[in-house]
């Protein structure tokens, strides 16, 4: 009993933390899943069949056949270039909200958490931007600012934010009365570099996990913008932008919907089930998970 | 129990105050000048002026500021832009079609997810528990819009069992209004019902894995009484107080599931102004839900006070 009480060294630790994830079936499925999506997206110009935005009248609303193998649309593109070509904007996009999201909820969040004084209104008008359910907020947001990719990134990230600061702010709020925070406080270290040496490294691990499911939210969410018609202008395809494309033809043409659909659930899948083995592997009793 | 109530309402003002102001800040957001965007390169220098004073545009931006503060203030928002007609009044209209969509997709999610995650908590580890968590998974990856059309696709046109969209008032038949809202109320409940379940499941886990558990087993209580008296009483605490939260999420995503099922709700008058530029209508439709959505959270706190007297006296 009393081995398992002396405090492991990091490097021993961080070798436990790599082989606790490999093991976890959750990350690895997860992993597999969200890492054959980024290659194809990665790939789309090699692994694309043809030109995603070129159309041909001859093959228009083809049903998915030997050379077309998920089909054609109304224009006559291939879905399956079009979804792989796809996958890169919808990626990218939901790359850059994590980013976003990551970086302005750990600032707002660390802030909140580690200055008593600024904690109340920080955390107030975070509670009145989650008070607007958050699709709405990024589409109002996508609206106003006019619809591109990067627009529709910001109101993902603007969406996405207040939940993430309020993760980064609880985990600060429990490292910052850790001992070893009071002992560098005691020896004179600044407010800054306790906050950034000492607090924010300890408290990491929930905001890479919420970050997972921001990730996979943003990808919903754009699909979601897309669709609506406050997406990232056509004819570039997105997830959302390719669904929306079949609507209309949803009777004649399923396939033109059900195909990036599909794809936006094995993305989406991926991300989640690679959260939750993350969640697992850093603290089993951390959370439920996505939204 | 009322001071709590009264506290607690107080301190939803400073939130509300600032929902109305990052409503107020959306047009503010808008790169160059709000008017010509709504209207296009033709309009006229009158036209133009006339929406710009619609919009208060002409204004300096604290005067604006004060003005709209004290026109929410007295339940005005103003008019909208195309529909010649006041935003509250095409809210108001609209609300019961979209709030009855969500108040039954809540329960379907609150009735199937509390059911699956205390299936999967009793059988933690088994193959049910695994296959619930599964389909949790899966609701929670499922784009709504895409399930909406896949269902109409299949359910309505193909096997023609519902209709493939519009909405008819419970108040004029209740069949038809429960033919027309079965297929959305489900698809907006997908999400929320894995998000459920999970969270059921993880709170019994651990209620379960109690000594109080443990002692009322050995007492030789009947599995059923233990499961539902003793542990999902006490796993619903944390559940009850999700579900508050869930609400926004339904709120929102009821906007878009409106617009695939076609239903004349407020989610199709925000769409239509979003697509239009309708600005007026746009931030009347955002307070409102924001509105909704502290209202019902106001409302899950008190009653989380009502079951844990230890929220109120801290």
């Amino acid at each position: 009993m009393s081995a398992t009480a002396l405090p492991a060294s990091p490097a021993r630790s961080r070798a436990d933390f790599v082989r606790r994830l490999l093991a976890n079936r959750s990350f690895v499925i997860g992993a597999a899943l969200f890492s054959i999506v980024a290659l194809v997206a990665v790939f789309a110009d090699w692994l694309a069949p043809f030109d995603p935005l070129r159309g041909n009248f001859r093959t228009r609303m083809l049903a998915p056949n030997a050379v077309n193998w998920l089909g054609t649309d109304h224009f006559g593109r291939d879905i399956l270039s079009r979804v792989m070509f796809g996958a890169r904007i919808s990626l990218a996009i939901g790359l850059v909200v994590t980013l976003i999201t990551g970086v302005l909820g750990t600032l707002i969040g660390a802030v909140a958490g580690y200055m008593r004084s600024l904690d109340g209104p920080i955390m107030r008008l975070m509670d009145a931007f989650m008070a607007f359910p958050p699709i709405i907020l990024a589409i109002a947001i996508s609206a106003a600012l006019g619809g591109s990719a990067i627009n529709v990134a910001i109101a993902l990230a603007i969406a996405a934010t207040p939940h993430t600061a309020r993760v980064v702010r609880a985990s600060v709020l429990v490292v910052r009365e850790m001992e070893y925070v009071d002992a560098a406080r005691s020896l004179g270290v600044s407010h800054a570099r306790i906050l950034l040496r000492h607090v924010m490294p300890n408290a990491m691990a929930p905001l890479i996990v919420r970050l997972t499911y921001v990730f996979a939210v943003a990808i919903l969410n754009e699909a979601v913008l897309s669709y609506i018609g406050v997406g990232p202008p056509p004819p570039a395809p997105t997830f959302g932008s390719i669904v929306a494309n079949g609507r209309d033809f949803i009777i004649d043409a399923p396939w033109i919907t059900i195909a990036p659909g599909l794809a936006i659930i094995v993305t989406v899948l991926g991300l989640n089930l690679l959260g939750d083995g993350l969640r697992d592997a850093l603290d089993p009793r951390m959370g439920v998970g996505p939204r | 129990m009322l001071s709590f109530i009264i506290r607690r309402a107080a301190a939803s003002i400073p939130v509300l105050l600032l929902v109305s102001l990052i409503t107020f800040g959306l047009l503010w957001l808008v790169p160059g000048d709000p008017a010509a965007i709504l209207l296009d390169a033709s309009a006229t220098p009158e036209a133009l002026e006339r929406v710009r004073r619609e919009l208060g545009l002409d204004q300096p931006f604290l005067v604006r500021m004060g003005q709209w503060y004290w026109r929410i203030l007295h339940g005005d928002l103003g008019n909208s832009l195309l529909l010649n007609r006041s935003v509250a009044s095409a809210i108001v209209e609209r609300l019961p079609v979209t709030l009855s969509l969500t108040a039954l997709a809540f329960v379907f999610a609150a009735l199937v997810g509390i059911a699956a995650g205390v299936t999967a908590a009793v059988r933690h580890g088994r193959a049910a528990d695994q296959s619930v968590m599964m389909l949790a998974l899966l609701g929670l990856s499922i784009p709504e819009f895409w399930l909406g059309l896949v269902l109409i696709w299949g359910l309505a046109v193909g096997a023609g069992l519902f209709p493939a969209g519009g909405y008819v008032p419970f108040s004029e038949n209740p069949v038809e209004w429960a033919r027309h809202v079965a297929l959305p109320a489900f698809t907006l409940a997908c999400v929320q019902m894995g998000f459920i379940a999970r969270m059921t499941r993880s709170s019994m886990l651990e209620v379960l894995g109690q000594d109080f558990i443990r002692t009322a087993r050995a007492k030789g209580l009947p599995e059923s009484t233990l499961v539902m008296q003793h542990g999902l009483a006490n796993a619903m605490v944390p559940v009850v107080t999700v579900m508050g939260i869930m609400v926004g999420g339904l709120l929102g995503n009821a906007v878009v599931t409106e617009q695939v099922f076609a239903i004349p709700g407020v989610g199709r008058l925000i769409i239509g102004a979003v697509l239009s530029r309708d600005f007026p209508v746009i931030q009347g439709g955002l307070l409102y839900l924001a509105l909704i959505y502290l209202v019902v959270n106001l409302i899950v706190d008190v009653l989380y006070a009502v079951i844990d007297p230890r929220v109120r006296l801290g």
